[in-house]
């Protein structure tokens, strides 16, 4: 990726939701002009879809680590963000309990469990959106890397990881809501969630998050060590008798890559407006890794791109012919792997000489 | 008709001169309901034939006492003459009064409706009887059962009417100390959770029985734990046939050929949906076809989940090979499309699949209870498996399959059509797949997402077992099964499976190569 | 077998490796000294890259003693630890990483700390490139440097991987079959520069081409099912009527 295509699409990404904000809030609802808050918050949900596909193509398309459970780090963004909404609700949920969400009231529980504490502070809530994927991830990764688990095993254990943590959060007693996980929130560091006007700020933020992420990603691919990681990507065994430690760069790229994914479920909870157990389903996390294929795996513009184009044809198909949505998306899967194994970008870049610099 | 009117004519002109008579019937009109309760004992001991009606009358409580003395039962078509059964005309109910009936005159009617029918002519309904005396324990009867057992020419049912025998003389308090003793070793035999709850009430007998029972209830409780330790294994077993069953086909695709199919679990769910359709074809065609509808819905599954497996190879898989990432995903594109395929078709509820008589109910062995649709499937996993490995090791097709996955190049030197073999091969594990999916029409609910609940268990599965080892995919399913239930009553079964899940995903990181490994050069290609 | 002195590099013992039954080694035993180049030849699994995984750490041996220098055990040692200690192995078939430049490559092969926190913030110095210089005149890639590896030929792409070896400063480098696949020519010139190579480190060549063996003028050790067969000069082992029995006579 060059220098000038990174200036584009940072470009691209920020002045589109700069625009998008302003079209909404500036232009009277009577313009031709006007973009309404549905727009806003639809485009704030691609973007974070984005963030968790920039962050799968790194360990994806730079480590060759292809996670099908990279949504569940995405969804633990989420539930932290959720936890810390639901505390902002305060007294005007259904039960007006000042302490206790709704759900705690109904199933009648007396405290708080511990594991909720100090949710009511949003940098706390926002720590813990970063830590808790962050800490799964290494958990996980050093066991797996360590023991040398690639290839479709390590996809496979993802998989269970993500399905694991499903079946947990579907249950009552976890304290996370159960299957109607957290909703209904009310606002955010003192801002109303309905107001236009936060609905803009939520987008320009995601926007800031999502660039601010593919400069990092960029730098980080750029670097000796993502030079280092691509080799181990093709030539695992090689870089070993080379004297480098695959298992750290992957642990590195894999935690960093939750992390990621945890800021984009918390930037997706409030403006999604709910965070339950199915954004853990494996089906989504799977769903990522084709916008990841049909942007173009490794190139993480096209895993932006992608994950804008694809939800971009969920919305139109769901709205127009839902039942013929999974065939769709199904025959995405087989064509771009049968006949786009470079993806979207992939159509362009082959054009040029086949050169690394 | 007319020779039955001259027989009740007869009947009706004798019945008053029997009436008055002083006899076992008498005390039933009484208002005492001690005389009342010592009456039924009477009658049920008196060997009358008009004791079983009288004593199922005030059971039912259509008993009443006409003012003469005479007692009547209240029939559907009128009132019949307790002493005689004969049918009594010109009643004023209005001068009927009921037999009166409280908690002791029940528990008398019950003990006498057991001991009246100890002497049953049907071995069966002696047994029942006993049980049911076993539960009353009524030491007013047993004269009747030392009768009974004196009588009994069945072995087995006497061995129930002696535990009844003590099971009443554990209730009487003329028994002497030994004969209660040895009352307590034949419950103690007996054993069950009746027998439990028996000798857990002879806490304030003497001090001896007491004694023996507090053994015999400690006996008996571990007894109990290790039949529900029996149970819990059988239940594994169970559920590991069922994982077996789903994880068969993958262990040859994954497993032999080392394709990644997502699909997997779709190939089960069309194996199902097979089934629903043959059903639905024998309904409206050939109803009396019904019980042996699974006998043509098993091969049926298996040609049209093979066939299709099949197309996907030609149509799809032989384009990925050697990129088992890709195929991961084109395959769960294939694995949404077939899913949508089948709502689109079927609609996106639950299909009905019926159950044929033959695999309906339950068996008792000792203390486990089986039902015959799991035992049925526990059976057959065990041929799906013995038939798969027939057709691998003796057929020639399974002797091509080996050739082809243990050395691709010399195989087609040798004049092997690996293409072929590879697409049968597929076809094979799809079509055992299939025929797992009649097996699960019978215990999940028929729907679009049928495979998927089992895919990601299939794949841990043929993991845990050690990639290409058909065995190990034997060992590991049930050994997930029975891990599975054991630890249910531990944890609940939700917390239970995600228990397993990450045992599975810290077991695979210690062992990546999974229980059974296979060794060598040729696995680090 | 005489235990390791000053002079020994590698020393193997009674070393014994076994895949479901398999004897893949038996009981093999090797001594190279500092600064030799010693040539291994053997049919078909005679145990030679076995030998190879064993020494690099990738295969752990049931049985036996493998030291390096004087008293480092490699049997406790993982593949990074073995590499940083100064043996380099180049594989059977050329693994070079070929979406990176010749000159990444070698960059990347360079001795220097291998750690993450260190390589996200290296930039090259002109140490470096110095160094990455002076390699590809040595391996006759220097107007290919901004070449995709994955795009050389299967020659240069064997003296790609030499000259990574070389970027890594071992002690001692593993070659295996350096010359297969290649021209007459540039196995003339591979010989050349394995010789050269030599002058400062100790080397262990496995190869079929006898021709090439011969060019090399070393000892040269024959194995033959997981064990050493016959130990000496090439004219000596061609002699040895075992040796031509089990390999040189088919």
């Amino acid at each position: 990726m060059s220098r000038l295509s990174l200036s584009l699409s940072l470009l691209v990404i920020l002045g589109g939701a700069a625009l998008l904000a302003v079209l909404n809030l500036a232009a009277p609802p009577s313009s031709a002009f006007h973009v309404s808050t549905y727009v806003v918050s639809l485009a704030g949900k691609y973007l974070c879809f984005a963030i968790l596909a920039l962050a799968l193509d790194l360990v994806w398309g730079f480590a060759g680590i292809l996670s099908l459970g990279h949504a569940a780090f995405f969804a633990l963004g989420g539930y932290a963000m959720g936890m810390y909404l639901m505390r902002q609700i305060g007294t005007r949920g259904v039960y007006g309990n000042a302490v206790l969400p709704d759900f705690m009231v109904f199933l009648n529980w007396q405290e708080l469990p511990w594991y909720w504490m100090g949710f009511d502070n949003p940098g706390f809530a926002i720590l813990m959106a970063l830590a808790v994927p962050g800490v799964l991830a290494l958990v996980f990764g050093w066991l797996a890397f360590r023991s040398r688990v690639s290839g479709v095993y390590l996809s496979i254990i993802t998989q269970a990881l993500t399905y694991a943590l499903l079946l947990a959060f579907f249950r009552n007693d976890m304290g996370f809501g159960g299957n109607n996980g957290l909703t209904d929130f009310k606002d955010i560091v003192g801002l109303d969630l309905h107001l236009d006007s936060t609905r803009s700020g939520l987008l320009l933020l995601t926007a800031a998050v999502l660039a601010l992420q593919l400069m990092v990603a960029r730098f980080l691919v750029t670097s000796r060590f993502g030079k280092v990681l691509i080799a181990v990507r093709d030539t695992e065994s090689r870089t070993r008798f080379l004297g480098y430690r695959p298992e750290r760069y992957k642990l590195f790229v894999f935690v960093l890559s939750a992390v990621m994914c945890g800021i984009g479920g918390a930037l997706y909870v409030p403006q999604i407006g709910i965070i339950n157990p199915s954004e853990f389903s494996p089906a989504n996390s799977i769903e990522a890794v084709i916008w990841v294929a049909v942007g173009g795996r490794g190139t993480l513009i096209g895993a932006i791109l992608g994950a804008i184009l694809v939800n971009f044809g969920k919305t139109i198909f769901t709205g127009i012919l839902p039942e013929l949505w999974l065939f769709a998306l199904g025959a995405l899967f087989i064509l771009v792997t049968l006949l786009l194994p470079n993806g979207v970008l992939g159509l362009f870049a082959r054009r040029k000489p086949e050169k690394s610099q | 008709m007319n020779f039955l009117r001259t027989c009740l004519v007869l009947i009706l002109l004798t019945a008053p001169a029997m009436a008055q008579s002083e006899d076992a019937f008498t005390g039933l009109g009484s208002n005492d309901f001690d005389a009342i309760g010592a009456a039924i004992t009477a009658l049920a001991l008196s060997g009358d034939k008009q004791a079983s009606p009288t004593i199922h009358a005030i059971h039912d409580e259509t008993l009443y006492a006409a003012p003469d003395g005479s007692l009547l039962i209240k029939a559907d078509a009128g009132y019949v003459d307790a002493r005689t059964g004969a049918p009594v005309a010109d009643v004023v109910e209005d001068d009927l009064i009921a037999v009166r009936v409280n908690n002791k005159v029940r528990r008398a009617v019950d003990a006498a409706l057991g001991s009246l029918d100890l002497f049953a002519a049907t071995p069966d309904i002696r047994r029942k009887a006993a049980a049911a005396v076993f539960l009353s324990r009524d030491p007013a009867i047993l004269p009747a059962l030392a009768k009974a057992i004196a009588g009994e020419t069945n072995d087995s049912v006497r061995v129930v009417i002696r535990q009844a025998q003590a099971a009443s003389q554990l209730a009487n308090p003329d028994a002497t100390e030994a004969e209660q003793l040895a009352a307590v070793a034949i419950i103690r035999a007996k054993g069950g959770l009746e027998a439990q709850s028996l000798l857990g009430s002879l806490r304030d007998q003497t001090p001896a029985v007491a004694n023996a029972a507090g053994e015999a209830l400690t006996a008996l409780a571990r007894l109990q734990q290790l039949w529900s330790l029996v149970q819990s294994v059988i239940y594994g077993l169970s559920l590991g046939s069922v994982l077996l069953l789903a994880a068969a086909g993958l262990a040859i695709t994954f497993g032999v050929m080392g394709v990644i199919n997502m699909a997997h679990g779709e190939m089960v769910m069309i194996g199902a949906y097979t089934t629903f359709v043959v059903q639905e074809v024998i309904r409206a065609r050939a109803p009396w076809l019904f019980e042996a509808s699974l006998f043509i819905a098993v091969p049926l599954a298996f040609l049209v989940s093979g066939g299709i497996g099949i197309v996907i190879e030609r149509g799809l898989i032989r384009f990925l090979y050697g990129r088992p990432l890709e195929t991961l995903l084109a395959t769960w594109g294939l694995s949404l499309v077939l899913q949508q395929a089948v709502r689109s078709l079927f609609g996106a509820n639950n299909r009905d699949v019926g159950t044929p008589k033959w695999m309906s109910g339950a068996t008792e062995w000792g203390g486990v209870t089986v039902t015959y649709n799991r035992l049925t499937i526990v059976v057959f996993a065990v041929l799906v498996l013995a038939a798969l490995l027939a057709v691998l090791r003796y057929t020639a097709l399974g002797l091509r399959m080996r050739a082809v996955t243990q050395n691709r190049r010399m195989a087609a030197a040798m004049g092997i059509r690996t293409p072929w073999i590879d697409a049968l091969t597929f076809g094979l594990g799809s079509g055992i797949a299939g025929m797992a999916g009649v097996a699960l029409s019978q215990i999940d609910n028929v729907s679009p997402n049928l495979g998927q609940g089992y895919i990601i268990d299939s794949f841990m599965v043929v993991v845990f077992g050690g990639v290409g080892n058909l065995w190990g995919t034997v060992v590991s399913a049930l050994t997930l099964g029975i891990v599975n239930k054991f630890l249910e009553p531990i944890a609940g079964a939700v917390l239970g499976k995600i228990l397993v899940l990450v045992l599975l995903i810290l077991f695979i990181q210690r062992k990546p190569r999974g229980m059974f490994p296979l060794k060598g050069r040729a696995v680090e290609q | 077998m005489k235990r390791p002195h000053s002079d020994t590099l590698l020393y193997l013992n009674g070393v014994s490796v076994s895949f479901d039954g398999f004897k893949a080694l038996n009981s093999l035993s090797l001594i190279v000294e500092k600064g030799e180049m010693r040539a291994v030849i053997g049919p078909n699994g005679a145990g030679k890259t076995t030998m190879m995984d064993v020494i690099t750490g990738k295969t752990r041996p049931d049985q036996g003693d493998v030291v390096f220098g004087t008293d480092t055990d490699l049997t406790k040692l993982d593949e990074p630890a073995i590499a940083a200690l100064g043996i380099g192995r180049k594989f059977q078939k050329p693994t070079v990483f070929e979406p990176h430049s010749v000159w990444d490559n070698l960059l990347l092969a360079l001795a220097g700390d291998r750690r993450p926190r260190f390589t996200l913030w290296a930039r090259e110095t002109s140490e470096e490139q110095d160094k990455i210089e002076e390699i590809l005149t040595t391996i006759r890639l220097k107007d290919l440097r901004q070449h995709r590896a994955g795009d050389l030929s299967h020659g240069q792409k064997q003296w790609l991987e030499i000259g990574m070896l070389l970027a890594q400063e071992p002690l001692l480098l593993l070659v295996d079959e350096p010359v297969a696949g290649m021209t007459d020519a540039e196995t003339a010139q591979t010989a050349d520069l394995l010789r050269e190579i030599n002058r400062t480190k100790s080397v262990v060549v496995v190869e079929h081409d006898m021709d090439f063996v011969r060019a090399l003028g070393v000892k040269v050790t024959v194995l033959h099912e997981g064990s050493v067969l016959s130990e000496g000069s090439i004219d000596h082992v061609s002699a040895d009527p075992k040796v031509v029995e089990v390999y040189l006579g088919r």
